[in-house]
């Protein structure tokens, strides 16, 4: 049945992706809840709690709160810590009871945000979704608030980098891995969202000429930025030396094409999906003639995950080992960027009928149960699923993509 | 190590001293902070003291996050399962038939029948309005041959009625089935650690040959019913009292609850009131004063002032511990405390009476996030909260009592201080391990693949 789960994990919930987001923001942000979301993110879904200092709090919502719709004890106790400890800004964000309420977070930001003279925003989380929904929602957010409009971009190749947060990532030194691989190629990386950067750095988005998600939790703000400053965006995590060469030229295209698009005077949305790499990178590792066995064939290795990440996967997995990939998509994600043999697959049920047939799952290490008997089971675990447990073992595969596979394949 | 990206400003809150606190809340309520320390249990460990039960818990993704996952570290997923509630269920009114639904749907999937199940609702199904008796009602109807209880993780009604934890220590005897009592057979009740065998309690059954049931004994679910077999039921736990009432009322024993001390007069009552209830002598314990006298002497000796700060995760009776320590010379200077229990609150005026400069912080504050110190500290710390914000290696790693009970609470205790003061311990390793002690209760039974 839908929406259950005999052994499988969770997903890191919305909240949790706002939080982690904005978390070296400087920011304040509230989890209007009663009471364990603190706990759960603080515990599972955040690296950086011991180490690193963030004002991430719950409201302590209680029943008669609830009932009798006293937004004022919020709005007042909210008041009394941003005076406190001076935030730079303030994020809301909501979970299953307010949600049912009808909670409206964006008056009650703006009831705050008068109060304090602090920007506040108000993130209509539900808890019923997954940490992709929050985190697209906070950096959206704060880019069409805090970003600044009137700059220009620089002369030289230029770069944000969307979608990092440790959800994705955890500490692995995949984000540092991501900036020298871009530096590497001649990009000068304007800003980081939102691991490494501050505040001041991602008000400079604006200049770069070029943005490239490497998460589902940075396609919103892509677009953002799209509509905003016209900047094009390439989508895909460069895992390995083919993908990195592959996202290198496409970033270089998508400068060169924001170039002609405002000599033509029209600026327009240069996205460049990720599954065209197949055929536009192809030559890069296949003959004209493999390429299309692939195509045609069978999916041997499964690849369970948010969206972004597992199609960057499966297309280094195809170019370096010549394995036929199907990606199952767990995570919020439009189906537009899913190739043929790919589907989404949030629930257990979707995920064990998918797999019948491969020969090898790479997923998180919380999914093995689930994998079929005659199949391979390749560890690959995920903080938005597995939390802490095995955050020892996650790797950067920017650099670290060919030696972790080497072994399987 | 990481590196602060954006610095916050230098913030310090002040504590309070304790001649100017309130009783029973010492703090405003405000916006939350979570502290690393996770020692202490929830829902999840404690329900899995039930031997072979299986667990599912129907919320929404946010509410599951942090129970299946704690499911998972103590290595207990094969006896854990979820429904998720999807924003559609609440607009379209079908929570009742998602649950039903879902919780039978996992169950027939089960590699194995379970003898028992605990199912959790949750805030939304409160709020929701749903009828609960009903679905209870549905699922005991097509499974008979499992026992169906109703658990709660709803911490939107912590200040409404009885808490989630004194919920859940009630549930955890709610799958008994009535049998033949006892009049020898004890029934220990309401704790997730087991009670210290070196401790009076255990001590006095055993002298006077009586058989004692604790669930955290139980390895099968059928030694786990034997426990209706008891003829009194003993809780020691604030949290557990609720339960024993509810024992006493369906099971027909008596439940008496007698609070954990660190005074010797206190103990002695309380030893007295449980002989009382067994009908057997109360025995001679003025060997023991002398005793705990001698240690706390010597651990005095050992520690001298070096300073001292306590939790309220430590125990239940975190008051009577300051009293103790700081009338035998002891140099406590902080508490870390959100509020103070009823048990603890004589302790608490008299400590406002005699030590007014002893001072009370919060742990939940939002200005305790900055709290804790940057450099390492020399201060002994009892409890993971006290240590960490003070963040000393030098602690007593015990969570909610760690068994104790009797004059071996003030005994242990103090070895525990004085092993503290001479050992180091990896603080931030061993504080961030959730529901410490609960890796060895699996309970399975052997099916859920866990390595018991």
């Amino acid at each position: 049945m839908k929406q259950t789960s005999r052994i499988i994990s969770t997903y890191s919930a919305d909240p949790f992706g706002v939080c982690s987001a904005l978390f070296e923001l400087g920011g304040m942000v509230i989890m209007h809840d009663a009471s364990g979301c603190n706990s759960t993110y603080t515990t599972h879904d955040e690296p950086r709690w011991y180490d690193m200092d963030s004002m991430v709090y719950i409201s302590g919502l209680t029943e008669m709160e609830a009932i009798m719709g006293d937004d004022g004890k919020l709005i007042d106790d909210i008041v009394e810590a941003a005076e406190e400890l001076q935030p730079r800004f303030i994020a809301l964000a909501g979970t299953p009871i307010p949600a049912m309420t009808g909670f409206d977070y964006v008056a009650v930001a703006e009831l705050i945000e008068e109060r304090t003279g602090i920007s506040s925003f108000g993130f209509a989380t539900t808890g019923m979704n997954t940490y992709v929904n929050g985190a697209s929602m906070a950096l959206e957010g704060i880019a069409r608030r805090l970003v600044k409009r009137d700059v220009e971009k620089t002369d030289n190749l230029s770069v944000n980098i969307l979608g990092l947060t440790p959800l994705d990532f955890s500490l692995s030194g995949a984000d540092k891995s991501f900036v020298k691989c871009l530096e590497e190629a001649g990009f000068e990386v304007i800003s980081k969202w939102a691991m490494g950067s501050t505040l001041e750095q991602l008000a400079e988005a604006g200049r770069a000429r070029v943005n490239l998600v490497v998460s589902s939790t940075g396609l919103a703000v892509a677009k953002a930025f799209n509509e905003m400053f016209g900047t094009p965006y390439v989508i895909g995590a460069p895992f390995g030396s083919v993908m990195q060469e592959a996202i290198i030229q496409q970033l270089r295209d998508a400068c060169s094409a924001i170039a002609h698009v405002e000599f033509r005077g029209a600026i327009q949305d240069e996205e460049i999906e990720l599954c065209d790499y197949m055929f536009c990178m192809g030559d890069a590792v296949y003959e004209d003639e493999t390429c299309m066995d692939i195509l045609f064939s069978e999916a041997e290795v499964a690849i369970i995950g948010e969206g972004v990440l597992s199609l960057s996967l499966a297309q280094a997995v195809e170019r370096h080992f010549s394995k036929v990939t199907k990606v199952l998509c767990t995570t919020e994600f439009d189906k537009k960027y899913l190739r043929e043999q790919d589907c989404m697959a949030p629930y257990e049920e979707d995920i064990i009928a998918t797999l019948e047939g491969v020969k090898f799952v790479i997923a998180d290490p919380l999914y093995k149960p689930v994998c079929p008997e005659g199949a391979q089971f390749i560890p690959l675990p995920a903080e938005s699923f597995s939390g802490r447990i095995f955050r020892k073992e996650i790797p950067d595969l920017v650099y670290g993509f060919e030696e972790y596979f080497r072994n399987y394949f | 190590m990481l590196k602060r990206v954006t610095v916050p400003k230098e913030r310090k809150m002040e504590g309070i001293r304790i001649a100017d606190a309130n009783f029973p809340s010492p703090f405003k309520s405000g916006l939350e902070y979570a502290t690393p320390p996770r020692g202490t249990w929830n829902i999840v460990h404690t329900g899995m003291l039930i031997p072979e039960a299986h667990e599912i818990f129907v919320c929404a993704a946010g509410c599951l996050r942090g129970v299946v996952l704690t499911a998972a570290e103590m290595h207990a997923e094969g006896r854990f399962s979820t429904v998720e509630i999807k924003e559609n269920n609440i607009f379209e009114g079908d929570l009742e038939d998602l649950l039903i639904e879902g919780v039978s749907s996992i169950i027939e999937k089960l590699p194995k029948r379970p003898p028992a199940v605990l199912v959790y609702t949750s805030c939304v199904h409160h709020f929701a309005g749903c009828d609960i008796d009903m679905i209870y009602a549905e699922l005991n109807d097509r499974f008979t041959d499992i026992d169906i209880t109703d658990c709660y993780m709803n911490p939107i009604m912590r200040k409404s009625g009885l808490t989630p934890d004194q919920i859940m220590r009630s549930r955890l005897y709610m799958l008994l089935h009535e049998r033949e009592k006892r009049s020898d057979a004890v029934a220990i009740i309401g704790n997730d650690l087991p009670t210290r065998q070196e401790s009076e309690l255990m001590e006095l059954l055993r002298d006077n040959n009586l058989k004692i049931h604790e669930i955290t004994s139980c390895k099968t679910y059928g030694e786990y019913q034997e426990m209706a077999e008891a003829n009194l039921y003993i809780s020691y736990n604030p949290a557990a009292v609720a339960g024993g009432e509810m024992m006493e009322e369906r099971l027909g024993g008596k439940h008496i609850y007698v609070p954990v001390s660190y005074d010797y007069d206190e103990i002695d009552a309380g030893m007295s009131k449980i002989c009382d209830a067994l009908g057997i002598p109360m025995p001679d314990y003025s060997d023991r004063r002398a005793s705990c006298e001698a240690v706390i002497k010597d651990v005095l000796e050992v520690v001298g002032d070096t300073p001292i700060s306590i939790d309220y995760s430590f125990s239940t009776r975190v008051m009577s511990l300051a009293r103790l320590l700081l009338d035998r010379g002891f140099n406590v200077g902080k508490i870390y405390i959100d509020a103070i229990t009823g048990d603890d609150r004589g302790d608490f005026m008299y400590l406002k009476e005699n030590y007014p400069d002893l001072i009370i912080y919060p742990t939940v504050h939002a200005g305790m996030r900055f709290m804790a110190n940057k450099e390492k500290s020399n201060v002994l710390a009892i409890g993971q909260k006290a240590a960490y914000f003070e963040n000393t290696d030098h602690f007593v790693n015990v969570v909610e009592g760690g068994g104790m009970f009797g004059y071996d609470t003030v005994k242990h205790t103090m070895e525990l201080i004085k092993e503290a003061y001479l050992e180091e311990k990896d603080m931030r390793t061993l504080i961030q391990i959730k529901g410490m002690g609960s890796e060895e209760i699996c309970g399975c039974g052997g099916s859920c693949g866990c390595s018991s």
